[in-house]
């Protein structure tokens, strides 16, 4: 690992004044994305400045605003708090199924939910150095584009990057339409809509986000439903557990009678950001829950998808997971 | 470690060759030796390579660094000073900003109990306790951990009585080669307690069901260790191990021996198998 300098910010406005004012400085809260990446030579940050003794851990009722009376979890907090706080088990129980599908325990105990949102991805062309990867160093190409691209996208790609962002937690988030608080780096907060907060890769696959260097998240909120009763969080890896999603899928269902009055579907491990598939959801509103319209709406959501060499089975995969997630939600959400 | 000064022990057969080889060395002078006096002599060297081998362990395990652990002898780059309590003694250390706590226990404390399997948060063999909770050491910068309480696998017994994760892990054989113990053992500990709070878990039937303590199922206590990856395999012990003392009764062990009736199973398969 490369020498850089360690501070600990007293308070957020100091924090962000730090990172902002050096490019080549970055936050440091749970360490379990960043430190992995500058043992790799990655990331080559000078300085690293340790926000995890701020206050930004709360879990709260959110009191006025857009949001109220949904819930804001602190940028700072733990991914296993959140997961298991009252207020996110009972209203936004996909949200705990998400994160608890994430990572191990140990990591879940270690990593920030800010973090969680600007962990990078695990393509593995962007993991080794001696690989061209334009998300890595721009302009060097797309080693995964004709590479071993089984992991990669099947949504939104470009010729310059096939990544996928690898949470889970972010799959739920942005089909819970969450909204990201920040501090800006002119010291006014700012809200970002979850869906517009990552970004396709286009030519500019080294920006994962829309956050300027040195801003921070403080908070993400996420708007009261009627979901909590109807949602599934499906996730479908090489292993049982602690591992990647090759496809994850939120499902969300508020229910009119027999007919569905709102749907939500995301999908995970499919694109550069977490993946809202509005061609499904659009379909199912209005529609009765069965299995024949969650295979429907499935397959209108597959259609628009272009595969690579590699990931073609995701076409199908996606199909089954997003029909199975619709299915378990129904059924009322549990394993 | 704990106690540096204890005499060694020899067995009393060790002892009685001791003896022996004393004695002899004092018939040096004699010559003619029988047979039966040459083996003799034979097992009396022996004895003593073991008892300059228990020598030199004595005096290894008798080391206890008392000196100041802050003055490293190679050089920091910026350096931040830490104190922590680890294992319940305070702790004070000049680090690299770049020193893994991992590195720190190991190389600074020597604490070597936690392990480096592949330093990139994919094994679990660093697992430690910070502040009760589980966490990585590997992907822990020693940096961050000041006024922190670390737990590791060397504070989890008694003096000699072992932690009741540790006894059941060697009652239940769960493991082989042994690398991924201390951090299965620190995570399955930290289980307990997860269960106790009632923390939900990706295989937890219905998470919206208030948080109460828990039973764990086998397939609970899979999916909450799965962060801990064992080669060897010893997965169904550890299971086993941790069963029996997050329920407190015991485990009886799953396997058998094959008998005759599953030995006529497996020939119809495959007589079955022959004929497809």
């Amino acid at each position: 690992m490369r020498p850089f300098k360690y501070t600990k910010a007293s308070n957020p406005v100091n924090a962000v004044q730090t990172v902002a004012a050096n490019k080549n400085s970055r936050f440091l809260a749970g360490g379990t994305n960043i430190l992995d990446l500058m043992k790799e030579d990655v990331e080559r940050p000078d300085e690293l400045v340790d926000v995890t003794r701020l206050n930004l851990t709360q879990i709260k009722t959110v009191s006025d605003g857009v949001n109220k009376g949904g819930v804001s979890i602190g940028g700072l907090g733990k991914n296993t708090d959140a997961a298991n706080h009252p207020l996110i088990r009972q209203n936004f129980p996909l949200l705990t199924q998400a994160i608890l599908a994430g990572a191990s325990q140990q990591i879940r105990n270690m990593a920030t939910n800010g973090g969680n949102l600007n962990q990078r991805t695990r393509c593995s062309y962007f993991y080794d150095v001696a690989m061209p990867c334009n998300k890595r160093e721009p302009g060097t190409g797309c080693g995964a584009l004709e590479g071993i691209n089984r992991m990669h996208a099947v949504f939104g790609w470009s010729n310059d990057c096939v990544a996928v962002h690898p949470s889970d937690m972010c799959v739920a988030l942005v089909a819970l339409d969450a909204v990201v608080k920040v501090q800006g780096t002119d010291g006014a907060e700012r809200s970002i809509p979850f869906i517009d907060y990552h970004r396709l890769p286009g030519n500019t696959p080294q920006k994962d986000n829309n956050l300027n260097q040195g801003e921070l998240i403080t908070a993400i909120e996420i708007p009261k439903n009627n979901f909590s009763d109807k949602s599934y969080y499906l996730k479908v890896r090489d292993r049982a557990s602690y591992a990647f999603a090759l496809i994850s899928v939120a499902a969300a269902l508020e229910m009119d009678g027999n007919k569905i009055k709102q749907a939500r579907v995301a999908m995970g491990g499919v694109a550069h950001k977490p993946w809202r598939a509005t061609e499904a959801e659009k379909f199912l509103t209005g529609k009765e829950a069965t299995e024949a319209n969650f295979k429907q709406a499935a397959e209108m959501e597959m259609k628009q998808a272009k595969p690579l060499e590699y990931n073609k089975f995701k076409v199908e995969l996606g199909k089954r997971a997003i029909a199975r997630a619709l299915m378990q939600a129904m059924n009322g959400g549990t394993v | 470690m704990e106690d540096g000064s204890k005499e060694l022990k020899l067995t009393d057969d060790e002892q009685e060759l001791l003896n022996e080889l004393l004695d002899d060395s004092a018939k040096l002078s004699e010559t003619g030796e029988s047979r039966r006096q040459f083996l003799r002599n034979v097992s009396a060297a022996s004895a003593a390579i073991l008892a300059t081998q228990m020598l030199a362990e004595q005096k290894i395990t008798a080391y206890t660094p008392t000196e100041n652990v802050s003055g490293a002898s190679y050089a920091i780059e910026n350096g931040v000073k830490v104190v922590m309590k680890v294992n319940g003694a305070e702790k004070s250390l000049n680090v690299d900003s770049r020193m893994t706590l991992l590195d720190a226990l190991r190389e600074r404390l020597e604490l070597t109990g936690s392990k480096k399997g592949c330093d990139h948060g994919q094994c679990g063999a660093c697992t430690v306790i910070i502040e009760g909770r589980r966490v990585l050491s590997c992907l822990t910068l020693a940096a961050t951990c000041e006024g922190k309480e670390v737990t590791t696998i060397e504070g989890l017994a008694k003096g000699d009585a072992l932690h009741p994760m540790q006894a059941a892990f060697v009652k239940h054989d769960g493991f082989q080669c042994g690398y991924c113990t201390p951090g299965q053992i620190c995570s399955a500990v930290a289980l307990l307690s997860e269960a106790k709070n009632g923390e939900a878990s990706y295989v937890t039937a219905d998470v919206r069901a208030k948080a109460r303590a828990i039973q764990l199922s086998d397939d609970e206590i899979r999916e909450r260790m799965s962060g801990n990856i064992c080669r060897c395999g010893a997965y169904p012990n550890i299971v086993d191990a941790i069963k029996e003392v997050h329920t407190g009764k015991d485990v009886a062990q799953t396997w058998q021996f094959a008998g005759d009736n599953n030995a006529a199973i497996f020939e119809k398969a495959a007589k079955n198998e022959e004929g497809a």
